[in-house]
């Protein structure tokens, strides 16, 4: 058995061997590091920052595109190398998951701190359409502000897809009382969200949806709703009653668990790469508000801020 | 009492009416009673298959692996390390067309290493011009059909190129001419295998029916775990689902194979080999090429969903214009998409199609001369990037590669158009669709939701019975069970709801609009370019106009449902109306039928088991298309198999989830089947 295993072993080896080349140490290999790129713009922009950056290290990389909750199982298994954008609460539990499982490692967490949270475009505060908002005791006289045709008289709540907080929302609703007035539905796609937003802009309605921060949406001006402070144990899962707000959240990076092992420098520069709302909305709007394409708006974003992203290398 | 005799049938169904309501009203809804739920049995399998593929993928027949960039040994599992050598070989096959037509260092590393191209400078592929890939593909669809062929595949390229798609446009190809090619070969292989052996053919059957009937999302993570991210993964789960329609049709055409053609061959001397490719395959043909058409549709229809596991190109630079809301942008690239499918489909008909000329006495010369052309081409092409390099000397050379998003673009007319659609049909709408969500859509939910199981299954299997037996009745009753012992029977229900209500609008307007198109044959061949259109265009890029228009809503769902699952009712029954032998026709109008009455008596009846296939697949459409709908917002089987993706037991749960689909879709399609085989057989047809 010991020696069928070690000529399989030995098999193996050699399919292996096909794609890497021998030597490295101390200094980086030359195997590209693999960044996975999600559907929305900050992310792809900053992809190729990171990108950039590695590449000015010497480094050479590789895109490519990946599921946002699936990419952890890929990182574990060293499909690709790295994440640079991970929510805590959207993308906390797949994190910790794959964690759990082995072969994924935290690889610090970004200056930028962010916000989750159920809100309402800018307008809906201009036109005064629901008097005292953002204070959420202001909901309860105007749910019929937020009704649609299925949400049965109640105002709704759009929320994202079930998989990024479960029953949080519909928790919560019931913790604060509201669930007389309004219900919640689960939108299946953050484009669901984004069309919604749009078609309710046009049409100047109200509506409520989950949206978070660093956006796109923080150029159009969107409000967030001021829920009771969020305190340990207050959520249902927790033993809470579900009755407050999100807490303000991390970004993460996260990296499979060769990454400093093969690439001891670029994974300090990535282990250092510490991005702030301002320099994540600055990516997103290159690309949202100016148009230009990812990669050029990565570029022109490294040209415009060495000031920022030289120190990690160092 | 004479009706009563002439429709045994009926009176059967209407008294399996009476009993089912009889049930709905008895049984009162409890979580306890058996008769109003099952237990969900089945609620710990997902955890099983779960750990069963982890032990298999992680555990399972540890070895050591040597890893050269640790200079270490580690430990890997067997299956492991076998998968994931396969991975490489698919992706060192994509990579070395990608670089062909795109250029790049992937196959040169292949063969050295990254240490030696990051040395050597000068080992990096270049890419092909566009303009000889254009040219060429136009040479080559001028050299199997003519000239009609070489402007529509001049066409397409030149607008992929001008439209600035041509770098995703490639990386889609790229994975696309590995797919495509392997799908028909594994389903020739597979069909032939059936054909040969009556177990293979019994032991794939089954098999082939849960492929064709699940949806794709449920096997995504199952094939990202296995195979891993990238396009090679993207190119094994869109092998997965386009082989199944290439063996079944193989082994239609082979088994349609007149004895006589088999014995002339023997007669001839052929052994098996030779029989089987100078004899049979060239006899079905027909099948096969329509298999071969089919399995790249399927394979451009899944260019988007394979992005979800990381196929580049123009599926995934789709979601990121979606995700921004650039429709225009979307619409762009999901005709790019169209064009491709149509080209190779075109290209592949028409190479199938072509005659070898065995008497014709040609020179060297003319033997090779599309060979030669094709050499002018290429030096003609290179002349021009030179050329352009020297012409825009300091910008982007437009003669070698156009880069994403640097040609023309529509986008601002199709935004506009859509935002005028918001603008102008948004408050129009709102009262259709508040009046058929609280008149319609609601109570046929909670209606469904009201279903005892017990009533459930006494509906499903007396229709089975009624249908075709008890043999019908215990396989529905079959399939039926394996879902109610799961814990998702409610979304199921949800599910099912969706997709009623789907089928049920599909096929009044797949058949109206059939029936109208099959009058003439210019419009049935209009209609059925529509339908082939509709089926590779990518069915995300409605759902956001539809959203917008109809909110998070089911009724958006349901649109887009209806949207695609329109096309296989119709495309059936302009197919089954033209089928319609001449000589019958002759024969009504000799008995001085007006167009109605030929149409009511004559035509429907005899291509109404055609229709009902129709209506079969477009029950399979539907419900692939609810669960696509998932995107917009659901809370049926859909959201669930999304969820599984980031799940815990996202292995399990996809799987199981995916069955729970499957089932449904086959509970319904064994009852048409069976059905239609019945009407067939008494219309003398079969």
């Amino acid at each position: 058995m010991k020696i069928l295993k070690r000529n399989i072993a030995a098999a193996a080896l050699s399919m292996t061997l096909a794609s890497t080349g021998g030597q490295v140490f101390a200094q980086d290999s030359n195997k590209p590091i693999v960044i996975p790129t999600h559907n929305w713009s900050s992310q792809v922009v900053m992809a190729y920052v990171i990108g950039g950056i590695f590449e000015t290290m010497g480094n050479s990389v590789e895109y490519v595109p990946a599921d946002t909750q699936a990419v952890y199982e890929a990182i574990r298994n060293g499909d690709v190398t790295i994440s640079h954008e991970v929510w805590q609460s959207t993308f906390g539990a797949s994190f910790y998951n794959a964690m759990a499982k082995g072969g994924i490692i935290d690889a610090g967490t970004h200056a930028a701190m962010t916000l989750e949270e159920m809100g309402v475009p800018q307008y809906v505060i201009d036109d005064n359409l629901c008097p005292g908002l953002p204070n959420w005791e202001a909901l309860k006289n105007c749910p019929e502000v937020f009704a649609t045709a299925d949400s049965g008289g109640k105002g709704r709540w759009l929320e994202g897809p079930q998989s990024w907080h479960g029953d949080q929302m519909p928790e919560r609703i019931a913790g604060l009382g509201l669930d007389d007035k309004y219900m919640v539905k689960f939108a299946g796609s953050a484009d669901a969200l984004w069309a919604e937003l749009a078609s309710a802009k046009k049409d100047g309605r109200g509506v409520i949806t989950f949206n978070w921060t660093p956006n796109f949406t923080d150029a159009e001006g969107f409000v967030f709703i001021e829920f009771p402070e969020y305190f340990d144990g207050c959520r249902v899962g927790d033993g809470g009653d579900g009755a407050c707000g999100s807490p303000k959240g991390w970004l993460k990076k996260a990296a499979n668990y060769k990454f400093p092992k093969t690439h001891p420098a670029a994974y300090t520069a990535f282990s250092k790469i510490s991005f702030t709302s301002t320099d994540i909305g600055q990516m997103a709007a290159l690309v949202d508000v100016d148009k230009m394409s990812h990669q050029d708006a990565a570029k022109a974003w490294l040209a415009a801020h060495e000031d920022v992203w030289k120190p990690f290398t160092q | 009492m004479n009706y009563i005799e002439k429709h045994p049938k009926l009176i059967q169904f209407i008294f399996l009416l009476v009993i089912f309501f009889t049930i709905c009203f008895l049984v009162s809804p409890s979580e306890t009673n058996i008769l109003w739920r099952l237990p969900s049995l089945f609620a710990g399998v997902p955890l099983v298959i779960n750990n069963f593929a982890e032990y298999l993928m992680y555990d399972w027949m540890l070895i050591e692996i040597y890893d050269p960039e640790l200079e270490e040994y580690e430990d890997s599992a067997l299956v492991k390390e076998i998968t994931r050598s396969f991975s490489r070989s698919v992706l060192f096959c994509i990579e070395v067309i990608r670089d062909i037509l795109l250029g790049g260092v992937k196959t040169i590393v292949a063969f050295t290493s990254w240490d030696f191209v990051k040395e050597n400078q000068w080992a990096v592929w270049p890419a092909l011009p566009w303009t000889l890939v254009a040219s060429g593909v136009m040479l080559l669809g001028y050299a199997l059909k003519g000239k009609g062929l070489a402007l529509f595949a001049g066409f397409a390229t030149v607008y992929i190129a001008v439209f600035g798609q041509w770098e995703p446009a490639m990386e889609t190809l790229s994975f696309v001419l590995i797919a495509a090619p392997t799908s028909c070969l594994l389903g020739l292989l597979f069909g032939v295998l059936a054909y040969k052996n009556r177990t293979v053919e019994a032991t794939l059957m089954p098999l082939l029916n849960i492929a064709q009937t699940m949806p794709h999302f449920s096997y995504l993570v199952p094939v990202m775990v296995f195979f891993g991210v990238g396009d090679h993964a993207g190119a094994i789960a869109t092998i997965i689902f386009a082989t199944p329609p290439m063996i079944r049709l193989t082994l239609l055409g082979l088994k349609g194979v007149a004895p006589e053609v088999v014995e002339a061959g023997m007669m001839n001397g052929c052994n098996n080999i030779q029989l089987m490719f100078k004899v049979l395959i060239p006899t079905a043909r027909r099948d096969i090429l329509i298999g071969i058409n089919q399995v790249i549709m399927q394979c451009l229809a899944m260019a988007v969903i394979a992005s979800f596991i990381g196929a580049k190109g123009l599926g995934f630079n789709l979601l990121l214009a979606l995700n921004q809301l650039r429709i225009g942008q979307a619409l762009e690239l999901g005709i790019c998409i169209v064009l491709i499918a149509v080209v190779l489909d075109k290209l592949s008909l028409a190479w199938a199609n072509k005659q070898t000329d065995y008497f014709a006495d040609l020179s060297f010369i003319q033997k090779h001369k599309y060979g030669f052309y094709f050499l002018a081409l290429i030096l003609f092409t290179i002349m021009c990037a030179y050329l352009g390099s020297i012409i825009f000397a300091d910008g982007i050379n437009y003669l070698y590669l156009i880069p994403h998003n640097r040609g023309i673009t529509t986008e601002l007319f199709w935004q506009s158009g859509v935002d005028w659609m918001v603008d102008n049909w948004y408050h129009g709408l709102q009262g259709f669709n508040t009046a058929l969500i609280v008149k319609v859509l609601m109570p046929m939910k909670a209606a469904f939701l009201g279903m005892p199981v017990s009533a459930t299954f006494v509906l499903m299997m007396g229709l089975g019975y009624i249908i075709g037996g008890t043999k019908s009745a215990l396989t529905v009753g079959g399939f039926l069970l394996f879902i109610a012992l799961t814990e998702w029977w409610d979304r199921a229900l949800i599910t099912a709801y969706m997709t009623t209500f789907g089928v049920i609008v599909s096929v009044i307007i797949g058949v109206t609009v059939g029936s109208l198109c099959a009058q003439t044959s210019f419009t049935s061949k209009a209609i059925l370019l529509v339908c082939d259109t509709f089926q590779t265009f990518p069915s995300f890029i409605y759902l956001i106009p539809v959203i917008m228009l109809f909110g998070v809503t089911d009724t958006s769902v349901l649109i887009a449902v209806i949207v695609y699952s329109t096309i296989p009712a119709t495309r059936y029954t302009v197919e089954g109306l033209r089928n319609v032998p001449q000589s019958l026709q002759d024969a009504g109008s000799m008995s001085g039928v007006n167009r109605m009455q030929r149409w009511l008596k004559i035509e429907m009846p005899l291509a109404f088991p055609h229709i009902m296939l129709g209506i079969n697949q477009t029950v399979i459409f539907a419900l692939f298309m609810v669960i696509i709908g998932a995107m917009i917002g659901t809370d049926d089987l859909g959201q669930y198999i999304l969820k599984a993706l980031s799940d815990k037991n996202g292995i399990g749960n996809g799987l199981m989830l995916g069955l729970c689909v499957a089932f449904i879709g086959l509970a319904v399609d064994h009852l048409i089947h069976t059905w239609a085989d019945q009407r067939k057989l008494i219309l003398g047809l079969k």
